[in-house]
């Protein structure tokens, strides 16, 4: 397989129609408006539809309906566009459909900016919308992984039903790297299964619909979607970790593009002889909690540093259980930390690490033990 | 190698995305990784537009990157802003035709290019960028000058009649900076 | 014995929810034979709005959808463009279509969308308790009007068979009453007429159905046809108003 060079927008409407996606709508939203514009004139050549719907609200609705006659579909917006969409998606996972949409995060709160940016996290992995849902989120790092996890998300959202997003920041889809996608003509069409509202020739009609006035009966919906959650959670996770081979003091947890820009300070600092580990979650969720920690009890102190004010830190506090001193340091705003940025804040996290439980850990002089012993007694 | 970070900036529109574009290619057919990260955004109308092009035999780490180890300045702005992040024993190369100072860097070796004057003999004023390129590309070394050719060619198939300035500009490009690289060992 | 009349295969036998003398269910029963008679109701899919018509899923016999408030254009948008081989029509009220959807509707309609939408005005909110809808006729109390729509404030009922026969992209567009036999039956024809349409691949399709809330007009059902007839009629009036023949190449140039 040859590889090309593309930008990451492209090549995610590339990878789309790779992993069987024939159907696009969307809005254009800066900075991700090359998916759109890519798939506007590449949908047509593969026999494809691509509808540029009037706002992410209808775009939402539009992937519902789409889903909804059993097709694979895509969307594709940045923050503000999904913040509209939070309303197709809740219908979307209340109705167990499969769909696959792309977050490609700007500066926010509000308009926000263009430049790259982290902070839909929770939004993404904990608050898409109204009522007690999850997306799977997927999280890639290079425009290679863009692909591959787009391809995944389709076969996530098909074995799931469930809305499956991934989330990239404006410098993942602005880049080019080189990319290598599977075959054409390899995906699938969706399986409209016993739910897909194809017509009800020859068989009873069928109905898509997320409305239960009885408790009980709405309940339940709840408590299947839970299962099924749970069931993702347990099958579905990944992630990686760079440079935990070695013994290391410190570990940082970061995901996306910001764990690449960690990895060359890592390098730098491991050509210096400081080893720091790296955990990096490529299911924001389901976040692989026990993993992190694992990587966690290794190291002495954990640094978090994201493109947020500190989101993906509260699934890091979750994950340690209070077993470790966490620092984080985040950008926002379209501010991004570079190598050499990153490195300065590991460096000052290293330092906050004792020097006596490097070495051999030492009793510490009696003036804590006091206090421990106050507390201890009330 | 080690790997390689080259920054190169200007105006918008005056094809310094276009000239990282080609790099990034040659060096991909090469077989070496490669990241193209521009800055976008209202720059891209007549502002400063930039692009950092990592080349690297592994994976590249951050394609954003603090200190890049060469610098391609089409204005003035652009050598103000990004020439002291230049790493020691890099390369500036500097479009004289825009930029009218010299770099405050001796440790580094700074190249300067008349480039529009020089894509103007080529043909054209407006391949200024592929002078850039092609002095970047024979000083470097890093990426075989007859590959950025065959890109050349392809970036612009579907306008044929530019094709043969941009070359010359590229070719003019690569003697400037290769003799600048024998001018330094010397 | 002949048998003359018989309940259209194209509703289930589920009793409906609707109120005393709430002409939904004879609308319902349209659209029902209308599909059944055309031979379209295995291949059709329905979305049924949020309003009164929100289990309207339950009542007609084929697939069903039901979208969210004011969606259901965008909800058959995606479904027709996914699969063109099935008939699509949206059953909406007036404040699903003229208030929170205005947005879908009219880029539904403006892209030449192949489905039929049945826009059911009664003037009024109902499933919420007969709040003011965009199409509450001047002065008519409302329990978010008290004091009677005041135009001054509040603007003119939006007529929406209008808005959308502006539009250039052909269409075919209706406004059809139910407010005494003679208009069901002409109602039914045009709604029909709205389904071959889309069968046959020709254009968006959207009939605007007058219709009666005796409950949230606080009348009794003879009053409430009455009212149609005398208040509404006179603001809507009825007809068709856009067919695609009348679409002319001029009208490219925004000449019309």
């Amino acid at each position: 397989m040859t590889k090309v060079l593309m930008k990451g927008n492209e090549a995610i409407g590339e990878a789309a129609i790779r992993a069987g996606c024939l159907h696009f709508f969307g809005y254009p939203i800066t900075p991700q408006s090359e998916v759109p514009e890519y798939l506007a004139k590449r949908m047509p050549e593969v026999g494809g539809t691509f509808v540029q719907a009037e706002s992410e609200v209808a775009a939402s609705n539009m992937i519902y309906g789409s889903a909804g006659v059993g097709i694979k579909v895509l969307t594709t917006s940045s923050s503000p566009g999904i913040s509209l969409m939070a309303e197709g998606l809740s219908y979307i996972a209340a109705c167990e459909l499969p769909v696959v949409l792309v977050n490609i995060m700007r500066s926010g709160p509000g308009l926000g900016g263009i430049l790259p940016a982290q902070g839909d996290y929770l939004q993404a992995t904990k608050g898409t919308g109204h009522g007690d849902f999850q997306l799977i989120v997927l999280a890639p790092s290079s425009v290679q992984e863009a692909v591959d996890l787009v391809v995944l998300a389709f076969e996530l959202a098909e074995k799931y039903l469930n809305p499956v997003m991934v989330i990239g920041d404006g410098m993942i889809g602005q880049m080019m790297e080189p990319v290598e996608f599977p075959p054409e003509g390899q995906g699938k069409p969706l399986d409209p299964g016993d739910w897909a509202l194809t017509g009800c020739k020859g068989r009873k009609k069928r109905i898509i619909n997320s409305l239960y006035l009885d408790p009980i009966e709405c309940n339940d919906i709840n408590l299947k979607l839970k299962a099924k959650y749970d069931l993702i959670a347990k099958k579905e996770k990944r992630w990686e970790t760079y440079n935990c081979d070695k013994p290391y003091d410190l570990l940082i947890c970061s995901f996306g593009m910001m764990s690449r820009i960690c990895k060359t300070a890592i390098d730098d600092l491991a050509e210096q002889g400081i080893q720091v580990g790296l955990f990096r979650p490529i299911t924001v969720n389901p976040f692989p909690y026990e993993a992190c920690r694992k990587a966690m009890d290794k190291a002495k102190r954990v640094l978090v540093l994201e493109m947020n004010m500190g989101q993906m830190l509260e699934d890091i506090k979750l994950a340690g259980e209070g077993s470790k001193e966490i620092d984080f340091f985040g950008t926002a705003g379209g501010v991004v930390l570079s190598p050499d940025e990153s490195l300065l804040k590991m460096r000052k996290s290293l330092r906050k690490i004792p020097k006596a439980t490097k070495a051999k850990p030492k009793k510490k002089p009696a003036k804590k033990t006091k206090a421990a012993k106050k507390r201890k007694s009330r | 190698m080690a790997g390689t970070e080259v920054l190169m900036a200007g105006f918008g529109g005056q094809g310094m995305l276009l000239s990282g574009k080609l790099l990034a290619y040659a060096a991909m057919k090469k077989g070496m990784e490669v990241s193209w990260l521009p800055s976008y955004g209202p720059e891209m109308r007549g502002g400063t537009a930039n692009v950092t092009v990592c080349i690297s035999p592994k994976q590249v780490g951050s394609p954003y990157i603090s200190r890049p180890s060469a610098l391609l300045v089409m204005n003035q702005p652009s050598l103000e802003k990004f020439g002291p992040r230049v790493k020691k024993g890099g390369l500036i190369v500097i479009n004289t035709s825009l930029v009218p100072v010299k770099a405050n860097r001796d440790d580094c070796t700074v190249v300067y290019v008349a480039a529009a004057e020089i894509a103007q003999e080529a043909g054209t004023a407006r391949a200024a960028n592929l002078v850039m390129l092609g002095a970047y590309v024979g000083w470097a070394g890093i990426v075989d000058p007859d590959t950025t050719i065959q890109m050349i060619e392809k970036e612009f198939a579907r306008k044929a009649k530019f094709i043969p300035a941009n070359v010359s500009a590229f070719k003019l490009g690569f003697e400037a900076g290769v003799k600048a690289k024998e001018g330094a060992k010397a | 014995m002949k048998k003359i009349f018989a309940s259209t295969k194209g509703l289930t036998d589920r009793p409906t929810h609707y109120c005393p003398g709430c002409t939904h269910g004879v609308i319902h029963r349209m659209v029902g034979e209308s599909i059944e008679e055309l031979g379209l109701r295995e291949r059709t899919v329905g979305i049924a709005p949020v309003g009164c018509a929100v289990l309207a899923y339950e009542y007609f016999n084929c697939d069903m959808f039901e979208a969210s408030h004011g969606r259901a254009p965008a909800v058959a948008t995606g479904a027709k463009r996914s699969r063109p081989d099935l008939i699509l029509f949206t059953y909406q009220g007036d404040g699903d279509l003229a208030s929170i959807g205005m947005g879908e509707i009219i880029h539904a309609a403006n892209r030449g969308e192949k489905i039929t939408v049945i826009f059911v005005n009664n003037a009024v909110y109902g499933m919420t308790g007969g709040q003011m809808a965009p199409t509450t006729m001047p002065g008519q109390y409302t329990t978010t009007s008290p004091f009677g729509r005041d135009t001054a404030e509040v603007g003119y009922p939006v007529r929406m068979t209008e808005v959308i026969t502006q539009l250039t992209t052909p269409a075919f567009v209706a406004r059809v009453s139910t407010h005494t036999t003679r208009e069901i039956v002409r109602a039914k024809a045009v709604i029909k007429e709205a389904f071959r349409y889309q069968a046959e691949g020709r254009c968006f399709t959207f009939v605007e159905v007058l219709s009666t809330c005796p409950t949230n007009w606080g009348l009794s059902p003879r009053e409430a046809v009455k009212w149609v007839e005398k208040e509404m009629v006179p603001y809507y009036p009825l007809g068709i108003t856009k067919r695609p023949e009348d679409f002319t190449e001029e009208w490219k140039d925004g000449g019309h």
